[in-house]
């Protein structure tokens, strides 16, 4: 069994962003950037398959900059065998994401892909979802659990309304939900050793995937401010304000 | 320009998500369609021709479309792509599942979660998790987009009459099987249309508390129940309840937050709040830096007396 886990940089969870003043987009110069955390558990649950001798190979994957090969790093440190980074300063959208997978799925023919269910910059919940539908493939979406079995996967799902579970025939993709694991640190001497592991370096022209955005962002603002309340003294005052003031109980 | 909205339901009743993201799509256009795929729909079907604003209901029936498999659905309104300039979801669990995959099928680049129409091209929406909001505009011939419900008012569900149309379904997908759904059952409001909204969060301090504390106190208020993503992990609530950037998107005219500190990613579902009340004993907070009206507290010691007094 050989996993593929995409994986995308992007800015750090805990950073707080804004858009700049001139509405360009957000402004990120210099700003801590992650794996993302859905990625991050895509890449812990491929190693605990790996870990219980139900995988082999672990490659990680990701469309990005130069220093992209931090993230990819991070992964192997956590326990991914081998990288694969096609290099590009384009803000690439899903559809050209998945396009791109799609490429190195039909190279390196792995059995399951386990992604993110979502990019915590752009929000577009897409790439997984994409990817399936271009493949041909089942999917598994938000998954907060999964159970290989041979050429099959028993996937539990959060949906709004409690939790689905599927089985997909193998191939087939899997996207992550936060409760599917929690990600370990990575060892120092596993942070090393991340370091001597194999990453293959593309360009877009490589990949013969033309990355052109069919999204044109007009603008990019900060989102309305609420205005700040007022801090109450007791219930009393509370109800008071809801009832008469607020008038919504 | 027709658009196609695809409708959101279990079979019997159509989802509140469905009423709103109508209301995006005559934002466009008035020639609404509504698509209900499913199985055994005489419930979902006879609500979807009373909904106003609705010109066509187009009826697919097919077993393989019970719970709304995404390899199936996205085939169905694959099959109808043709006559529609727009087609739109809900961007709840269902509409995220389904949708990409029928945008990837059309190479079109979809557009999530939009929060407003600014015209049949234009759209705006969150992005970093509602710490900005973009305004895009898609070069795509046919829109594929999804609709953040709270972001638009619900059409009303009577009053229309609307002929209903079947067409053909193919759904027979076979590397993709239903095996079970544990639903979360309550008798309390839905959490994305309720209008006042008690969550709790890690200060809850427990399963036990949650039950003792914030959910006689939403039963008191007709309230639904809403989590912070801590309180879910921690396994106080089942994870239907986070209310977040990666949960449900709630705008409630009253949201209360007990014991929840206000973390972006929180922040990002609950924001756009008519009224936020926050309970936290924590005067710096974030939480109290959106809500109307803080009260810096013990939750154990205010929330019984709050209770009382109500
Ligand atoms: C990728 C990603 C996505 C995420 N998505 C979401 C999401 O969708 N939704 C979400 O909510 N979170 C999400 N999170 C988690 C988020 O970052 C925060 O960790 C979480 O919201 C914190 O929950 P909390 O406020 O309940 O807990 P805490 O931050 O621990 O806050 C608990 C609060 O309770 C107060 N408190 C404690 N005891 C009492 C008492 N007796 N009386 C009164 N107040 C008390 C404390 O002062 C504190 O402010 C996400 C995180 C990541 C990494
Ligand atoms: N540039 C990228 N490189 C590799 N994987 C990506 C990239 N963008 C998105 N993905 C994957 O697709 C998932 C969903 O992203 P999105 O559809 O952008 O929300 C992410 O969690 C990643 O697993």
């Amino acid at each position: 069994m050989k996993i593929l886990v995409p994986i995308k940089r992007v800015v750090d969870y805990n950073v707080k962003v804004r858009a700049k003043t001139d509405g360009s987009d957000v402004d990120i110069a210099n700003v801590k950037m992650s794996v993302n955390p859905f990625d991050e558990i895509a890449v812990e649950e491929a190693v605990r398959l790996k870990e219980a001798g139900k995988a082999e190979e672990i490659i990680v994957l990701t469309i990005g900059p130069e220093k992209a090969q931090e993230q990819l790093r991070t992964a192997m440190a956590i326990g991914a065998d081998r990288g694969i980074h096609v290099v590009t300063d384009d803000n690439v959208e899903p559809l050209s994401v998945a396009k791109a997978l799609k490429h190195f799925v039909e190279k390196e023919q792995p059995n399951l892909i386990i992604m993110g269910k979502q990019a915590i910059d752009g929000d577009y919940n897409q790439t997984g979802q994409m990817l399936a539908a271009l493949l041909g493939w089942p999917q598994a979406t938000f998954a907060s659990k999964v159970e290989l079995n041979g050429d099959s996967a028993h996937v539990t799902r959060e949906i709004d309304g409690g939790l689905e579970t599927l089985k997909i025939a193998l191939p087939g993709i899997i996207t992550t939900d936060l409760r599917l694991n929690e990600p370990r640190y990575a060892k120092l001497p596993d942070i090393m050793k991340a370091k001597k592991k194999p990453l293959d370096s593309f360009t877009p022209a490589d990949i013969g995937v033309d990355f052109t955005n069919r999204l044109q962002i007009l603008k990019v603002n900060d989102p309305p401010v609420r205005q700040g309340g007022v801090k109450v003294g007791s219930i009393d005052e509370l109800i008071d304000k809801l009832k008469n003031e607020a008038k919504v109980i | 320009m027709s658009i196609l909205v695809i409708a959101e339901h279990d079979n019997q009743t159509i989802k509140p998500s469905t009423l709103s993201t109508i209301t995006a799509a005559r934002k466009i256009d008035s020639d609404v369609h509504l698509l209900v795929a499913g199985h055994n729909m005489d419930g979902a079907l006879a609500q979807a021709a009373n909904i106003h604003g609705i010109m066509k209901v187009l009826k697919a029936e097919h077993s393989g479309l019970e719970h709304a498999l995404a390899e199936n659905l996205s085939r169905v309104i694959c099959d109808l792509a043709d006559h529609y300039t727009h087609i739109l979801a809900p961007a709840t669990t269902f509409g995220k599942n389904v949708m990409p995959r029928v945008a990837a099928l059309l190479d079109t680049q979809q557009i999530s979660d939009i929060t407003a129409v600014i015209d049949g091209d234009t759209f705006e929406r969150p992005i970093y998790g509602g710490q900005a909001i973009a305004t895009v505009k898609s070069s795509d011939t046919k829109k594929i987009v999804t609709v953040r419900s709270t972001m638009f008012d619900a059409v009303t569900p009577e009053g229309g009459n609307a002929p209903t149309e079947e067409v053909t379904a193919h759904a027979d997908f076979d590397k993709t099987a239903f095996i079970s759904l544990e639903e979360s059952k309550s008798d309390r409001p839905e959490l994305t249309s309720a209008g006042i909204v008690v969550s709790g969060g890690r200060g809850v301090g427990s399963g036990d508390d949650f039950t003792k504390l914030i959910e006689p106190l939403a039963d008191k208020l007709g309230a639904a129940v809403g989590a912070s993503r801590a309180a879910v992990d921690a396994g106080y609530v089942p994870n239907d309840y986070q209310v977040g950037q990666t949960g449900k998107i709630v705008a409630p005219d009253l949201y209360m937050a007990i014991g929840i500190s206000g973390a972006i990613q929180h922040l990002a579902g609950m924001k756009d709040s008519k009224v936020i009340v926050a309970i936290n004993k924590d005067e710096d907070a974030p939480i109290f830096q959106v809500a109307d009206y803080g009260l810096v507290a013990d939750l154990f010691e205010t929330v019984p007396e709050l209770m009382q007094k109500l």
